[in-house]
């Protein structure tokens, strides 16, 4: 039914989901550091942080892409001739691809954490600090394992969203699944077949995700009793 | 000097009319959208399984896929079938702006329509019963009082998807169409300035984005004012 194509979207499959996984581990840092900065009481800090996550969620995927794909790549090259380097530097699709969704989803992660830092309330830190507990002790045993409860819905949007975004990867020519699609496609004349396949592909990630996502929010909502309407 | 504005200040023009193009292809979008979502999360909220569950499933295969897909099976998947290419719809479903406008309507139509069935859903009990109460039926109940009500209390949530939408418009160049993306690839192209090209197209969606938080910002304080906070 595919012509022998299957296993080649199955690598872009795979590919897929190292890209998905490689930009959320990135997304995650920034959305910490940004929650940081945007909780800081430094007020230079935490209007940089608000002006990420603005800007970024104000402009769209595929431009951010293109953006720093070919922008970044010719901004590159013209430092580096300014500064006397006369070969060209070429990026790797697959890091370009990272780099851009991890800063993206970075914002909005900065967003969900900030959210839920600021869910948990305070006369918890307090408590943790009369205890006698140290700084670091109060954030890893307080804060962070609650902090993971209240960031869960909104994290699991994100990761949804993220991974249908790095199908837009393809367009600076990451061989992802759409990629590969794509190339059947053309070689065969039957696109509705191959993208059909890889929507397909795309639903059985997201499910997945979701599956596992929710059993990991009943993990951590354990002994929290929900309001009943 | 090392970025080079002259060319951009030049071709912008071509960055208006590709926001023109963007405006058109939001508009005609949101607007197929919404009326599809409307009768989707109608079919949402009830209770018969036989009703719900179509919605549901179209729901849950269209925002559990890539827009991307979505648009490539409509604009380059049709054309595979004879049947459709024999078809009175094959001029339309052969331009790329009615596939874009035909992918990202449906896209919409099951974000929208999720939106709407849970603002029906969390429509206060009281506004129910007093419909009842006046002995309206259930058609009546929800022209009159669900549906109006839970269209303006989806306004916040609502502005999120339009800006949602305005984003996703960009892949329209992806299918030759000449939005802002496409005016900043093809300024990027003729001149190779990616960098300033897709800046300038990044600035053109900012301010298109400060521009409809704003509009949504008058519509809330129109239609939702009742739900304000009191200043007083």
């Amino acid at each position: 039914m595919l012509h022998g194509y299957g296993s080649s979207i199955l690598d872009g499959a795979w590919l897929t989901v190292n890209l998905a996984l490689t930009s959320m581990a990135l997304a995650v840092a920034l959305g910490l550091v940004g929650a940081a900065f945007r909780l800081s009481p430094v007020k230079w800090l935490a209007r940089l942080g608000e002006g990420y996550t603005t800007v970024i969620r104000g402009i769209p995927d595929l431009v951010l892409i293109l953006l720093i794909f070919y922008g970044g790549q010719d901004l590159i090259n013209r430092i580096a001739l300014a500064s006397g380097y006369t070969g060209y530097i070429d990026i790797n699709p697959f890091i370009a691809g990272v780099c851009t969704m991890g800063f993206i989803f970075g914002a909005y992660l900065s967003e969900t954490f900030r959210g839920a830092f600021m869910a948990i309330p305070a006369g918890q830190a307090e408590a943790g600090m009369a205890y006698g507990m140290s700084r670091s002790q109060v954030f890893w045993r307080i804060l962070v394992p609650q902090m993971i409860r209240f960031a869960l819905p909104g994290f699991t949007n994100n990761w949804l969203v993220l991974t249908k975004s790095t199908a837009l990867i393809s367009v600076i020519g990451l061989q992802d699944m759409m990629f590969k699609a794509k190339n059947a496609a053309d070689a065969t004349h039957e696109p509705f077949t191959f993208f059909l396949a890889v929507a397909v592909l795309y639903l059985m990630l997201t499910s997945v995700s979701l599956l596992v996502l929710r059993y990991l929010e009943k993990h951590f909502s354990v002994g929290i009793k929900a309001a009943e309407l | 000097m090392m970025l080079d504005y002259n060319l951009i200040w030049e071709n912008l023009p071509l960055y208006f009319s590709g926001a023109l193009v963007t405006l058109k292809v939001l508009l005609i979008s949101l607007f197929f959208g919404l009326m599809l979502a409307i009768p989707l999360a109608l079919m949402r909220v009830s209770r018969a399984p036989l009703i719900n569950f179509p919605a549901w499933l179209y729901t849950y295969v269209i925002r559990g896929t890539p827009m991307l897909v979505q648009l490539f099976l409509i604009y380059f998947g049709l054309a595979q079938f004879e049947a459709v290419r024999q078809s009175v719809l094959w001029p339309y479903l052969s331009s790329a702006t009615f596939c874009a406008c035909l992918a990202f309507a449906i896209n919409t139509s099951a974000y929208s329509a999720e939106l709407l069935a849970g603002s029906l859903k969390s429509t206060p009990h009281g506004e129910i019963e007093a419909g009842k109460a006046m002995g309206m039926s259930r058609a009546t109940l929800f022209r009159r009082i669900l549906l109006p009500s839970a269209l303006r209390r989806v306004l916040p949530q609502y502005s999120n998807e339009v800006l949602m939408m305005l984003q996703t418009t960009s892949l329209a160049s992806i299918v030759t169409l000449v939005d802002i993306t496409g005016a900043a690839r093809t300024v990027s192209a003729r001149y190779y300035l990616p960098f300033e090209a897709f800046v300038t197209a990044a600035i053109f969606y900012l301010a298109m984005t400060f521009i409809l938080v704003r509009l949504f910002k008058l519509a809330e304080r129109r239609w939702l004012a009742y739900l304000a906070p009191r200043k007083h």
